[in-house]
């Protein structure tokens, strides 16, 4: 029982992830009709949004301590932060501590501006190209910025933690009344995955409760009418592009201390969300937040060992690296649109 | 209609070839081995992941030959040529011939770095080569050097299986292996954990994972402990939350993480994150295990790596003159201290040269004649011994510990134990290395 609770909460935590990124997509696919293979990189930048403020607030101040060697015996130089010598040592201290939620503020213009320049310079000549055209374009632009990424931050992960007041886990065996570290969970998983349904229900909140949001879903249903009512739906459409990338922005900047970034993250959340989108059902944005919480629960249960060793047993090994796909499959069988898919999407 | 046809073009094409080739047939040389150089240079073909995962691991091993080149052409203030024992190089390039290098990237994938090897040996003629930092990478890129005729001086590779099921005449390895850790890191964690231990292994799903595993749960076993489970996982993975999940619950006290570079920066964050190290299990407290440590991969995981058993093959902190002489060559040139990555490429670099030198060729046989056996010192290792049987060097490991304070980046590690070589020497035929054989050397041509 506690086994299967606590890869329920990992399930959660890891469809966040997914659900965030694929709600992004979506939302891009959606409205812009654009598939966006740069979407991970979006993820990742986000990430490194929190990397680079973490940097800037340790950017220091350097003095010779002429009591002291560094590893060649030369005096050594000690670093004090600008921040502690500006802010002083206590407040100054607890700026670095919370540079990742900090990082927040601080992604949100940097990733809207990123979207609306990703959007202006290069997709919107890609609009009336072909699937295949966009792809491709979209997937050049991913390995352009992991490079640029790469070549600013170095190829390995950067530690970037939580504040210390997020470390260590929380007990739910006793909350449940088990006995104690019978089910116990990381606070900042815990933190990421209330974040996450934030965001999803302010995206959701924001298309269903707000004018723009209302222009925006009568042009993703009928773009031409929309136009001939005099409405600008291609400036909305842009802006849209700027919140689905300040969305995976935002997913990455949480994400940093879950695992330290590095360059190439995107790539690997990017595959399974798209497989997530799919399955939720092209266009369909509660279909990817469900099919995104979905897989991540699945794909959690396969790697307890006790459903390894189930399916081992059935000549199928290492169920846990092809559970998403199968599902799918199956998925995509019995229901070609997936979960929540609309007529006509991606069907001409 | 045209007269030509596909049999008259074939015999055509066959003359002209011959014709064309037959000046060079008369007049060209015999080379006695591939590469043989005939100029005022040699060229060494540095094999190093200068993108993908390791690429930091590759930057530093590059910044080591480039180093070492600079030595042996006469540049610097020699390093550890000065301390090495064998007093063959002469800082004149090698048998007089002025070492030039050209690069390749591995990207830590076994079929790109058998690619840039070839390219190395057919395009660049480069008579070694040399780099690692992936097991898999090193046992597919010796076994190309070995068909080409061209010695394979094995950079990073921590699998048994590199001198063991997979060892070749013309490949040699300074860095030590995952028997060797686990022979080194056991009686450390039993003085410090106990007799009484269960531990469950968490293992990076290829040839070093495996070996490296292997070697850990027996050399664990021999102190006592039992293995509660091994679970392999992917090299692609990234979030190991659900392999650690099953830990927690698992009956375990111990967890050894079989990970290196980011695998374990990130598998080690997880197993912090999910308060493993605040857990008390059968009445003892929870321990972690990383039986391969490196400086990068302990400057990648930060304080989570506080405490935290594991071994190396060299510390830029040991006290000898080798090092010494090192650590100031490279901190002077680029401001930092070197990993033990680039320790070991420096010293198998001054090796082959060496073994030049005293064998008076580049001819592959005879520098494999010349390190078969040889026994040195002054390279920051101490006594050591290249053998003969499996090309394996044996000389001291070190285990180390995550450092509870440290005083700056470089400083993650400290040096728990010097552990002796005869503590993790073995027979040639250890089942652990059992299966394969050296064969003859191939000196190519």
């Amino acid at each position: 029982m506690d086994a299967i609770l606590l890869q329920i909460l990992n399930g959660l935590d890891k469809g966040s992830a997914y659900a965030l990124i694929a709600l992004g997509l979506t939302l891009i696919f959606g409205t812009l009709g654009v598939v966006n293979f740069a979407h991970g990189a979006l993820f990742m930048l986000g990430s490194f949004c929190a990397v680079a403020l973490s940097k800037i607030f340790n950017i220091s101040k350097i003095t010779i301590d002429p009591d002291k060697v560094d590893f060649l015996g030369n005096p050594l130089k000690v670093k004090t932060p600008y921040v502690i010598e500006w802010f002083g040592e206590s407040t100054g201290a607890a700026i670095i501590d919370w540079s990742v939620p900090l990082a927040i503020l601080f992604a949100i213009p940097v990733m809207l501006l990123v979207g609306y320049v990703m959007e202006r310079g290069l997709i919107k000549h890609f609009y009336k190209r072909p699937h295949a055209d966009q792809i491709l374009v979209t997937f050049g632009l991913a390995i352009v910025i992991q490079e640029i990424i790469k070549a600013a931050f170095g190829a390995n992960p950067i530690p970037t933690p939580a504040p210390d007041v997020f470390r260590g886990s929380y007990d739910f065996g006793v909350l449940l009344g088990m006995e104690a570290n019978a089910v116990i969970y990381p606070f900042w998983r815990l933190i990421y995955f209330a974040f996450s349904t934030v965001i999803i229900a302010s995206v959701f909140a924001f298309l269903q409760f707000t004018t723009f949001g209302m222009v925006v879903r009568a042009g993703m249903a009928d773009r031409e009418t929309v136009g001939l009512l005099g409405i600008n739906i291609d400036k909305r459409f842009t802006f849209m592009f700027g919140i689905a990338a300040a969305v995976a922005g935002l997913a990455g900047v949480m994400y940093t201390p879950i695992n330290s970034p590095n360059y190439h993250m995107g790539m690997d959340f990017l595959v399974l969300s798209f497989v997530v989108v799919v399955v939720g059902g092209m266009g369909s944005l509660p279909g990817a937040v469900l099919a995104g919480f979905l897989l991540g629960v699945l794909e959690s249960f396969a790697s307890m060992n006790e459903v390894k060793g189930f399916f081992e047993a059935l000549y199928l090994p290492s169920i846990d690296q092809i559970i998403i796909y199968l599902v799918a499959i199956i998925i995509l069988l019995a229901r070609p649109r997936g979960l929540m898919g609309r007529a006509g999407v991606m069907e001409e | 209609m045209s007269k030509f046809t596909r049999r008259g073009l074939l015999k055509s094409s066959a003359v002209m070839g011959a014709g064309l080739a037959m000046p060079t047939l008369i007049t060209s040389p015999v080379a006695a081995y591939t590469n043989e150089p005939t100029g005022g240079s040699v060229t060494l073909g540095f094999n190093v992941p200068q993108t993908g995962p390791y690429a930091d691991e590759g930057s530093d091993e590059l910044r080591a030959y480039k180093l070492a080149v600079e030595h042996l052409n006469g540049g610097g203030d020699g390093g550890m040529m000065n301390t090495f024992t064998s007093k063959a190089l002469k800082g004149n390039g090698i048998l007089g011939k002025k070492v030039e290098f050209v690069t390749g990237d591995t990207q830590t994938k076994s079929d790109a770095a058998r690619a840039s090897a070839k390219s190395m040996i057919e395009k660049d003629g480069a008579i070694m080569i040399t780099g690692g930092s992936s097991s898999g990478v090193a046992v597919a890129v010796q076994g190309l050097c070995q068909e080409a005729g061209v010695i394979f001086m094995a950079g990073l590779t921590h699998s048994n299986d590199t001198t063991g099921k997979d060892k070749k005449a013309n490949g040699f390895r300074h860095f030590f292996n995952g028997y060797m850790s686990g022979a080194a890191l056991a009686p450390v964690l039993e003085k410090a954990y106990g007799k009484e231990r269960r531990a469950y292994h968490l293992t990076a799903d290829y040839t070093w994972g495996w070996t490296q595993q292997e070697s850990i749960q027996a050399a664990t076993e021999g102190v006592g402990w039992e293995t509660v489970n091994n679970v392999l996982t992917p090299l692609a993975t990234t979030d190991f939350s659900s392999y650690i999940a099953p830990v927690l619950n698992s009956g375990a006290d111990v967890l050894v993480l079989n990970h290196y570079g980011g695998n374990m920066i990130n598998s080690l964050t997880s197993a912090v994150q999910f308060g493993l190290r605040d857990k008390q299990v059968n009445g003892k407290n929870f321990e972690i295990v990383v039986p391969l440590y490196s400086e990068l991969m302990a400057k990648g995981a930060g304080a989570n790596i506080e405490g935290v058993f594991g071994s190396t093959n060299w510390s830029w902190t040991l006290g000898d003159e080798g090092t010494k002489a090192f650590v100031k060559s490279f901190g002077e040139k680029y401001g930092f201290p070197p990993s033990n990555a680039a320790q070991t490429v420096y010293a198998q670099t001054l090796l082959y040269a060496d073994a030049c030198e005293r064998a008076g060729t580049f001819n592959p046989c005879g520098i494999v004649e010349s390190l078969e056996g040889f026994e040195f010192d002054g390279l920051g290792n101490g006594p050591t011994l290249y053998r003969k049987e499996d090309h394996q060097c044996f000389k001291d490991v070190l285990v180390m510990k995550g450092k509870e304070n440290p005083a700056n980046e470089y400083d993650a590690l400290e040096i728990v134990e010097v552990t002796p070589r005869a503590q993790v020497e073995y027979a040639p035929d250890h089942p652990m290395f059992a299966g394969g054989s050296l064969g003859k050397c191939n000196p190519g041509a």
